[in-house]
């Protein structure tokens, strides 16, 4: 698969940020009072995603190591600022809808741990490609979410009422309800055995990542796959030695063989 | 030497009380205040008993057939959660939030997390809440005799001052509330009946409704009228011997049920008395359900022979 749609894929399906990751749940529970909401949301963050995953790979061989996570927060906080500026300018009724979670953007963990487990080592094309998969995926979660909290909890899909007023179970809309709409998700996407991370069919690794670190870019899955090799090298090494331990015990048989003949 | 020595591994008897039994005789024990409630308001009470009773034996059924489990409706827990549930609501409500109810009860609160002795807090309550913050309009009207009016403990919340012609009304049960909590009498024959049986000590209820009524005393201005009124006017009394009693969801340790009863004692007053609403025995109980593992850690007693050391 080409290396940018495989990213997509990624951050869109496989490891999807809020329901296989578990990343970003204070905006995914607080913001998803209604379809709308959650995807001006997961939209807005996508924006954010995919400029500073660009900035952060284009600049990563310039930031030095030991400051890098201050760096990424100038970063990602001016990105938030533009962001939120615009906002403020074109859609002020979403501003106000998504209220003090614009701002702490600038702390929403995917952001940073894309910076850090993805843009910071790889080019700035597959890392812009890899915040577009990210925020897709966690838009889209955010519109599920909040879709299915707006249609039980105010009746209505996308603003639109489509159940009378004396059937919506208004828990739904409080934060309660965000708990139980996620849990529910979550809980499809796995019974669904949807292509996930966390999903390896059959004789997978006995990993808890999952093993599958081929495709894996985080910190620890890379400790893994180091240790990994590690041992396969180790165990190699040790059937050579066996190997040529034996060939010796058979060459000095057969030279003592030989001697007997010999005499 | 014909009795042969029978050599087996302990225990030796065996009771005969079975979940069955006990689940049995709590619904015996209700059947007192059931049968005031549809005595004072009707078939409708009565229908709204039957759908939670109904609704939560059939998302058991339903929920362990379709994962393959063992079909444990035999036992009777979803018929008491259904009935402690139908018990908890308003006479009038529209016949579906109830079923919705028992759906919630059985299948988020009961069985995702394991099944009868494995949820963390009583599932006819925790439903309860849930349709209370859901349908607060519909869930908090209440009737009496087809005319609305408001409970006595929001009389009592609004300022109004009870008299003992007023405290012996809620006695008997003449007044607006739940299907279940109205009459204290009923109660109490349940309650006793429940006490003589052993299915519950006294520890947990004793605790609760002495600590709370010495805290609505000392808070509550010193008047007795008004401890009585806040004793019997309320879904305390059904909530201290039926709901705070529930087995999985109390301590199991002696000294553990007097703590949850003080704490269920403290919480309700708090919430009467200086909380938003008017009631606030159902969210007390919820409340203490979450400590209960914290309470049986800290009380449990000593093993036999090591008494005086630290284990």
């Amino acid at each position: 698969m080409n290396k940018c749609a495989e990213r997509l894929y990624n951050g869109i399906i496989k490891e999807n940020p809020t329901f296989v990751l578990m990343l970003g749940m204070c905006p995914t529970l607080a913001t998803t009072t209604s379809a709308i909401n959650g995807l001006g949301m997961g939209l807005t963050t996508t924006a954010v995603l995919i400029f500073s995953n660009l900035i952060i790979s284009a600049l990563r061989n310039i930031i030095p190591d030991r400051v890098r996570i201050p760096a990424y927060i100038v970063i990602v906080a001016s990105l938030v600022t533009i962001v939120q500026l615009l906002l403020q300018a074109y859609i002020p009724t979403l501003n106000d809808a998504l209220g003090i979670f614009i701002p702490l953007i600038v702390v929403n963990c995917i952001i940073l741990g894309r910076a850090e487990a993805y843009a910071a080592k790889n080019g700035p094309v597959e890392s812009a490609f890899d915040g577009i998969g990210m925020g897709l995926g966690f838009a889209l979660a955010l519109t599920c979410i909040g879709l299915v909290r707006e249609i039980l909890g105010s009746g209505s899909v996308f603003g639109i009422g489509i159940i009378p007023d004396d059937f919506h179970i208004s828990i739904f809309g409080l934060a309660p309800g965000a708990f139980f709409v996620l849990a529910g998700l979550t809980a499809l996407q796995n019974k669904f055995k949807m292509p996930s991370a966390t999903n390896v069919e059959g004789n997978g690794s006995v990993l808890a990542c999952g093993g599958d670190c081929m495709n894996c870019s985080g910190s620890a899955c890379m400790a893994n796959h180091a240790t990994l090799e590690t041992r396969r090298l180790q165990a190699e090494e040790d059937a050579l030695k066996a190997k040529q331990a034996m060939l010796a015990k058979k060459q000095a048989e057969l030279s003592a063989k030989l001697d007997k003949k010999d005499e | 030497m014909n009795k042969l020595l029978n050599v087996s591994s302990s225990p030796h008897t065996r009771s005969d009380v079975t979940t069955r039994n006990l689940m049995f005789d709590v619904v015996i024990a209700m059947i007192p205040t059931s049968l005031y409630g549809i005595w004072q308001f009707g078939v409708s009470a009565l229908l709204i008993l039957i759908v939670t009773v109904l609704s939560c034996v059939l998302s058991e059924y339903v929920y362990e057939k379709a994962l393959h489990k063992p079909i444990t409706i035999g036992d009777m827990s979803a018929v008491v959660t259904g009935m402690i549930l139908g018990l908890n609501m308003p006479p009038t409500i529209p016949l579906w939030i109830p079923a919705l109810g028992g759906v919630f009860a059985i299948i988020v609160v009961k069985q995702l997390y394991g099944g009868l002795g494995q949820n963390f807090m009583n599932p006819a309550l925790a439903a309860r809440c849930f349709l209370l913050i859901s349908f607060a309009n519909k869930m908090s009207s209440f009737t009496l005799d087809g005319v609305t009016g408001a409970t006595p403990l929001a009389l009592m919340k609004s300022g109004t001052v009870m008299g003992p012609n007023e405290i012996s009304a809620m006695f008997v049960g003449r007044i607006p509330g739940t299907i279940g909590e109205v009459s204290t009498i009923a109660l109490l024959i349940g309650a006793a009946y429940l006490l003589y049986k052993k299915v519950i000590s006294i520890r947990i209820p004793g605790a609760y409704i002495v600590t709370f009524a010495i805290f609505v005393f000392i808070f509550g201005g010193m008047d007795l009228n008004k401890v009585l009124a806040h004793l019997c006017g309320g879904g305390l009394i059904f909530g201290a011997f039926f709901m705070a009693t529930d087995y999985v969801t109390s301590p199991i340790t002696p000294n553990g049920q007097i703590v949850f009863g003080v704490l269920l004692g403290v919480l309700t007053g708090l919430f009467r008395l200086f909380g938003g609403s008017a009631e606030g025995v159902s969210y007390a109980i919820i409340i203490s359900n979450l400590f209960v593992p914290l309470i049986e850690r800290f009380t449990l007693p000593a093993a036999f022979g090591k008494e005086g050391k630290k284990a």
